[in-house]
């Protein structure tokens, strides 16, 4: 495996904390602004962010909730994080999770017979599946068409989201119900869902918090887990090597040996498989089947997320759990204050701006610049040259 | 499942009646307008150097803005003689709305050296949230842009009638649409501000040392972009439906797919919008024909998405960008 792997080295991240600095100043700043907007409203900030902290950290049941939340943003947060280091902007969390958790359903209610462990294994790898088929489509037409992933990802949500809708669409008098569609007769139910999965397929529950709507799931830890795999493929493997190699320099990396369209195509279905984890633990652990509109922001949070930790796939678990946190506390923050959970969103676009211009935050609290460091350089043009 | 009692031919025949095809004309136009204003917002900011991926929010911005506005105008000016002047000011606020997006937009990449692909997604997710908390739910205004002219043929005129349909009975807001094509296209190649903004984005380093001050062009074209991009928001709640949370929808996106698609030249730019209008009003016309029960209106839809990744992958396009776009100019 060391054969292509040349001495020169690649910065590793090193634990220190002035790096953890511009992070936290660009949540603080921004929770500053949202209490603007919520004094604005003639609404208190105190009684919100009480309600926010009291509804995520608050109870057992709050905590499991924040966990259960972080565990889909820490895998689609790995997805963008692993396209990042190789120079691809992976907007198309969305839509291969949403892929991923309906191929883990179809799997969990449509393989009968078979030992628990094995149908969960097998139905989380559909996902994975999935996801990386879809991420597939992006890495393809950019390697061999030039077409900006970007747009081909955001597409391509749109695109998944259309085409689930009418798989599980129910049947109305005007046309029949979607193939994997749960109602199969008139007045049955109203969205479209598929058919609940079998339980031999529900990803086992560790903990149930009394007066708790969701039980801790083994999924949390999976997540926790792949986030120190993914940590240890970009920074400890030949691959890793070549990934970043990619994305600092695509030319150098061409001129020393790396196919560079090979590696962009398996950074897309890297990618694409994580973010189907993310959809297949929701499917599998929570909503024990797909319904369309269940993580309808998941995607663009996930983008936040992957830039909060800098990319840096063991930072992602901090962060996704800190937005976790912020999407499980909305609820009470919105019953005790009268805030609109809305503003949860207001405040990540916040965070992600600033933490996007660091400059900023610099400027603010009279930061040093710093060291120039590993800077992924992302392709700019639309291709076509 | 039997095919349940359908009868494709007479479906389709039903599709080919004068009044179907004015419908699905009528359609394009409509569909294609915002998408059109979007195109030209991405031309006059990518001709002069600058990736506006976030043509989507400031769409969005425009339509929320220039609904709230039409929404507080309609109890401050609510006599029917005043409907000019509400309209008026709704469709400025929009536009101001979109223009200080695109200058954010500009300081982060301009200023700030941000990646200008990140920068355009900051201000997409931005406005999906800040729109999602002011938005208020119930809210009602006293109309949007009525049309502009009747037609003046009545259906004894025959084709006259029919042709009458579709070029009258339109709101200003698409008549203006029209003609900021044309006028893109002038300004961009027959004038020096054109000459200029082209220069930037070819070669900024070149136009740098003839005197064009970069920095200042850049600013001020992303600030034009932002304005049209935002009154193709506007054209959606002022000449169209009431607001819903995030109901632009990729047409930002979209957008510039058809600039892609037009070579970052405006006329191109309009010919593929329609396009894309077009296959958006068939979704609406099958539909309504009663095609649902053979082709699900969830896969027609698709075609809009799926046509912009056929032109992304270039399928037999020549087409050339800006030579520095998306590239940070360091004046020095």
């Amino acid at each position: 495996m060391e054969t292509s792997a040349p001495t020169l080295s690649l910065p590793r991240p090193t634990p220190n904390l002035r790096g953890l600095l511009v992070p936290i100043l660009a949540i603080f700043t921004a929770i500053l602004i949202g209490s603007i907007l919520i004094l604005l409203a003639g609404l208190d900030p105190i009684k919100a962010y009480g309600g926010l902290l009291q509804g995520a950290f608050g109870t057992d049941a709050g905590l499991v909730r924040s966990l259960v939340k972080m565990a889909p943003l820490l895998f689609a947060g790995l997805s963008v994080a692993f396209a990042f280091k190789g120079g691809l902007f992976n907007i198309g969390a969305q839509g291969q999770l949403v892929i991923g958790a309906l191929l883990a359903a179809w799997v969990g209610f449509a393989a009968q017979g078979l030992p628990p462990l094995l149908h969960v294994a097998l139905a989380m790898l559909a996902g994975g599946v999935g996801g990386a088929l879809w991420g597939a489509i992006p890495g393809v037409l950019k390697a061999y068409t030039g077409a900006h992933e970007v747009i081909v990802t955001i597409m391509l949500n749109y695109i998944a989201s259309l085409l689930l809708e009418w798989i599980v669409s129910p049947v109305r008098p005007s046309a029949p119900a979607g193939p994997l569609a749960a109602c199969k007769t008139l007045g049955s139910c109203a969205i479209g869902q598929t058919p609940e999965i079998l339980p031999s397929a529900y990803l086992p529950n560790l903990y149930t918090p009394a007066g708790g709507t969701e039980a801790l799931h083994v999924g949390v830890f999976f997540a926790i887990f792949t986030a120190v795999v993914v940590y240890i493929v970009i920074y400890r493997t030949t691959f890793g090597f070549q990934l970043r190699m990619v994305g600092l320099n695509p030319g150098a990396a061409k001129y020393s040996g790396v196919n560079v369209a090979r590696m962009t195509v398996r950074t897309m279905m890297i990618a694409g498989a994580l973010a189907g984890f993310a959809g297949a633990i929701q499917t599998l652990g929570v909503n024990y089947r797909f319904q369309v509109n269940q993580s309808l922001s998941l995607g663009f949070d996930s983008i936040a997320v992957a830039l909060l930790a800098s990319n840096n796939p063991l930072a992602v678990i901090p962060s996704a759990f800190l937005f976790g946190a912020m999407s499980a506390g909305g609820t009470n923050m919105q019953a005790a204050s009268r805030v609109p959970a809305d503003l949860i969103q207001v405040v990540q676009a916040l965070i992600l701006m600033f933490v996007a211009a660091d400059q900023i935050i610099r400027g603010l609290y009279r930061l040093k610049a710093p060291k120039r460091g590993e800077k992924v350089m992302l392709s700019s043009g639309w291709g076509q040259r | 499942m039997e095919p349940s009692g359908i009868d494709l031919g007479a479906a389709l025949a039903s599709l080919l009646t004068p009044t179907a095809i004015v419908a699905l004309v009528n359609a394009t136009i409509r569909n294609a307008v915002p998408i059109t204003l979007g195109a030209m917002s991405g031309i006059v900011s990518e001709r002069s150097g600058i990736v506006n991926i976030g043509i989507e929010g400031m769409m969005l911005g425009g339509a929320f803005v220039g609904y709230m506005a039409n929404v507080f105008f309609s109890t401050l000016l609510p006599n029917p003689e005043q409907q000019a002047l509400r309209l008026i000011l709704a469709v400025f606020a929009a536009v101001l709305t979109g223009g200080i997006m695109a200058l954010l937009h500009a300081v982060l990449s301009i200023r700030y050296k941000v990646d200008q692909v990140i920068s355009g997604t900051v201000i997409n997710i931005f406005a999906l949230g800040i729109t999602g908390y002011l938005y208020v739910q119930g809210t009602s205004t006293r109309g949007g842009f009525p049309p502009a002219f009747a037609n003046p043929f009545s259906i004894e005129n025959g084709a006259l009638f029919y042709i009458g349909e579709v070029v009258f009975k339109k709101d200003l807001l698409t008549y203006f649409a029209v003609l900021v094509v044309p006028l893109v296209g002038y300004t961009l190649y027959r004038t020096t501000w054109g000459l200029r903004s082209r220069a930037i984005g070819e070669k900024p380093s070149a136009a740098d040392t003839l005197g064009v001050n970069v920095y200042r062009l850049q600013y001020t074209n992303l600030f034009l972009s932002g304005a049209l991009a935002a009154l193709g928001g506007a054209t959606l709640t002022l000449a169209g439906i009431t607001f819903e949370r995030g109901m632009v929808s990729g047409r930002g996106f979209i957008a510039l797919a058809c600039m892609i698609f037009g070579g970052w030249r405006p006329a191109r730019a309009f010919a593929g919008a329609l396009l894309f209008g077009f296959l958006t009003a068939l979704q609406g016309q099958l539909q309504f024909a009663g095609l649902e029960q053979i082709i699900p209106h969830q896969l027609i839809a698709t075609l809009p998405y799926l046509m912009t990744l056929v032109v992304l992958a270039g399928f037999g396009l020549k087409t050339r960008p800006p030579a520095n776009v998306g590239k940070a100019y360091e004046v020095g």
